[in-house]
């Protein structure tokens, strides 16, 4: 992978969170790999997709790329040039180019602040627009995601979730930004509203030329949405591909059993029957050689002692697995 | 072939529920006329958005509509041919987790944290079949064995904070099952899950109906539960069932405008889809419903009728029913 065209790059990012005992003398007793070794790149106009589920260290890595959780090893590259490094200029900068979409609106949104303000807040603290300029701006907003001018002297509980969630992308964009964290920015609505959503996302994305870093466990959605997709386990990133390769091709038998495991569309679609027994293991204390090896239906014995190391697989195609 | 789904004589049948909440502002028609029928062994899968009226359905159906302000106001639940809105209290409690069972969507809120598991699914046994001693405990083992809940015996003495999401959510499903009940409804009983634990549960309940022959009602707002677990399906859109039929048919050939939308708006995960159709615009408030159809504001065939009366439910195949005047 080379930084050559990308927005951002990650390099061996690793979050170790320590697990303390103890009151008032805490004594690190262990430590939570949260995040392990993961590298990823996302292009200009592109989105990036993470697919895991519970514990599988997603959000932190979205965290990281935040700049709100504190890196334990590795990089983070924004256009070739390593963040660790940056200045408080350029942290400003960066902090300016990058913005979050979360799932749940209601939890991002002060419920005393009209939309107007809401909107606005980014603006009036960041740039030096004068108050007409700001209003302009502010309707101008609401308008690309489809908000109607006097809805902007409304309060947030006088929305629908899915109107909500279009003000949270429209106070995410105030600040043209480069990237878009989007974390799980569907799952909290309704179905016929999920289209309207990701849609919209979509032409944005055409639009402006924005790049998505897309955190989602469903896997129809990330299909529809990315360019390349990475699915990750117990911290680590197990196999990545771009375009369709990774849903026409699935290698990792992790990959497998969760495309096995999302729901048909149709009743007469017929998905080949993994079910995974077990659940996954505490990254406190995960088990030797592949970390999924004790739910793996192919696990041999070199994968009880031996963690995998990723393998190219020709194209994009990359995947952590002793089958290859 | 399409395999036709005959059933015989109605397990339960519903007809023409209403269940409204009082409120400061308004009557809420949280349930309006809603009819159905599940058949002994059979899966009717409930779907609709939030705010559609599934979970008042369900909740309903056990008498249990939250209080005060909820209120079955009319219609008949028809159990075995007795009508549940005619017991007294006293009666209907013989019927709720002894013939009719519940699986809620977060395990943690149905199970109480000071008991230990062995006691909560015992509970129902004592309850409802006065069991105690041996037999008791060996029923308990067995409704665990049942959920394929890994060493049943020295589970029984766990609390629920010592297990997992996935495992909690099958000591509910044990408690269900307890008293061998002839129909489990099970509202959102997945979505708290993961994707690789949901399929695990959603294979077990499969497995469980066909070793019990225990009927289910699904409620859920994904297709794709629906189209993986049910045989007949019931599409709600602001408190009124919009479209009925069996799972092939609701999927294949889709009659109501709403139903259509929802199918074509949900991601494929085998083909690439180069853009979604929307329902553009959202579910209308409960309160002040316009006249004439509750979909209309959002429906792209909608004509002048649509506006002035309300559509019954009208038969486009055998088995499938739409309430849509575009196919009268």
């Amino acid at each position: 992978m080379t930084s050559g065209g990308s927005v951002l790059e990650a390099r061996n990012l690793k979050k170790h969170f320590p697990v303390t005992r103890g009151l008032a003398l805490q004594r690190t007793v262990g430590w939570v790999r949260a995040v392990e070794d993961v590298s990823f790149v996302i292009r200009p106009g592109e989105t990036l997709s993470l697919v895991g589920e519970s514990g599988a260290g997603k959000t932190t890595v979205a965290k990281t790329v935040l700049l709100l959780e504190k890196l334990s090893g590795g990089n983070l590259l924004f256009h070739g040039k390593d963040v660790s490094q940056f200045g408080r200029a350029e942290l400003r900068e960066y902090r300016l180019n990058v913005q979050a979409v979360f799932q749940d609106p209601w939890g991002s949104m002060n419920p005393r602040m009209r939309v107007k303000t809401i909107v606005a807040e980014p603006l009036a603290v960041n740039t030096a627009l004068s108050k007409q300029e700001i209003q302009r701006k502010v309707l101008e907003l609401l308008a690309q995601v489809g908000l109607r001018p006097d809805q902007a002297d409304l309060y947030p509980h006088e929305f629908s979730g899915g109107q909500r969630q279009r003000i949270a992308v429209a106070r995410a964009l105030a600040l043209n930004p480069q990237l878009v964290v989007l974390d799980e920015p569907v799952s909290a609505l309704d179905v016929s509203i999920r289209a309207q959503i990701m849609n919209l996302l979509k032409d944005l994305q055409t639009t402006y030329g924005l790049s998505y870093l897309l955190i989602a466990h469903n896997l129809a959605t990330v299909r529809y949405m990315s360019h390349a997709v990475a699915i990750m386990y117990l911290g680590r990133i197990v196999e990545y591909a771009e375009g369709d390769e990774l849903f026409e091709h699935p290698r990792h038998p992790y990959t497998k059993a969760l495309m096995s495991a999302a729901l048909p569309a149709h009743p007469d679609d017929v998905t080949e029957e993994i079910v995974l027994s077990g659940e996954m293991p505490s990254p406190l204390n995960p088990p030797r050689g592949c970390h999924f090896h004790p739910r793996c239906p192919q696990a041999m014995d070199v994968c009880r002692e031996v963690a995998p190391v990723v393998t190219q697989l020709g194209g994009s195609h990359q995947v952590s697995c002793h089958l290859y | 072939m399409e395999p036709v789904y005959r059933w015989p004589q109605p397990l339960l049948q519903v007809d023409d529920l209403r269940t409204y909440f009082y409120t400061r502002r308004g009557v809420v028609k949280a349930v309006d006329g809603v009819s159905f029928s599940v058949a002994p062994g059979e899966t009717l899968g409930i779907v609709g958005e939030s705010g559609s009226g599934k979970t008042m359905t369900s909740l309903s159906l056990l008498r249990l509509v939250p209080q005060p302000g909820g209120k079955i106001v009319g219609g008949k639940i028809l159990f075995e041919g007795v009508d549940l809105l005619q017991l007294s209290e006293e009666e209907m409690r013989e019927y709720r987790g002894s013939k009719i069972s519940m699986i809620l969507q977060d395990p943690m809120a149905s199970l109480n944290p000071v008991y230990t598991i062995g006691e909560q699914v015992a509970e129902p046994l004592r309850q409802h079949q006065h069991l105690a001693g041996k037999t008791l405990w060996d029923q308990v083992t067995e409704a665990l064995r049942l959920l394929r809940i890994p060493s049943p015996r020295e589970r029984l003495e766990n609390y629920p904070h010592q297990m997992s999401g996935g495992m909690r959510q099958r000591v509910v499903g044990g408690i269900a099952i307890s008293c061998r009940p002839k129909l489990i409804i099970a509202d959102e009983p997945t979505t708290a899950l993961d994707a690789t634990i949901q399929a695990q549960y959603l294979a077990l309940l499969k497995d469980l109906q066909r070793q019990t022959n225990v009927a289910m009602i699904f409620v859920s707002h994904d297709f794709g539960i629906v189209a993986r677990m049910c045989d007949r399906v019931a599409v709600m859109y602001a408190g009124k069932i919009v479209e009925t039929a069996t799972v092939r048919e609701l999927f294949s050939n889709p009659q109501h405008p709403y139903t259509i939308g929802l199918v074509n708006s949900v991601p494929r995960l085998d083909r690439k889809v180069e853009r979604l159709a929307s329902i553009e615009g959202q579910p209308p408030a409960l309160l002040n419903l316009p006249p004439g159809c509750r979909f209309a504001p959002r429906c792209y065939a909608v004509f002048d009728r649509c506006h002035v009366a309300e559509p019954p439910s009208i038969e486009a195949a055998p088995e499938h029913f739409a309430a849509c005047w575009r196919v009268a």
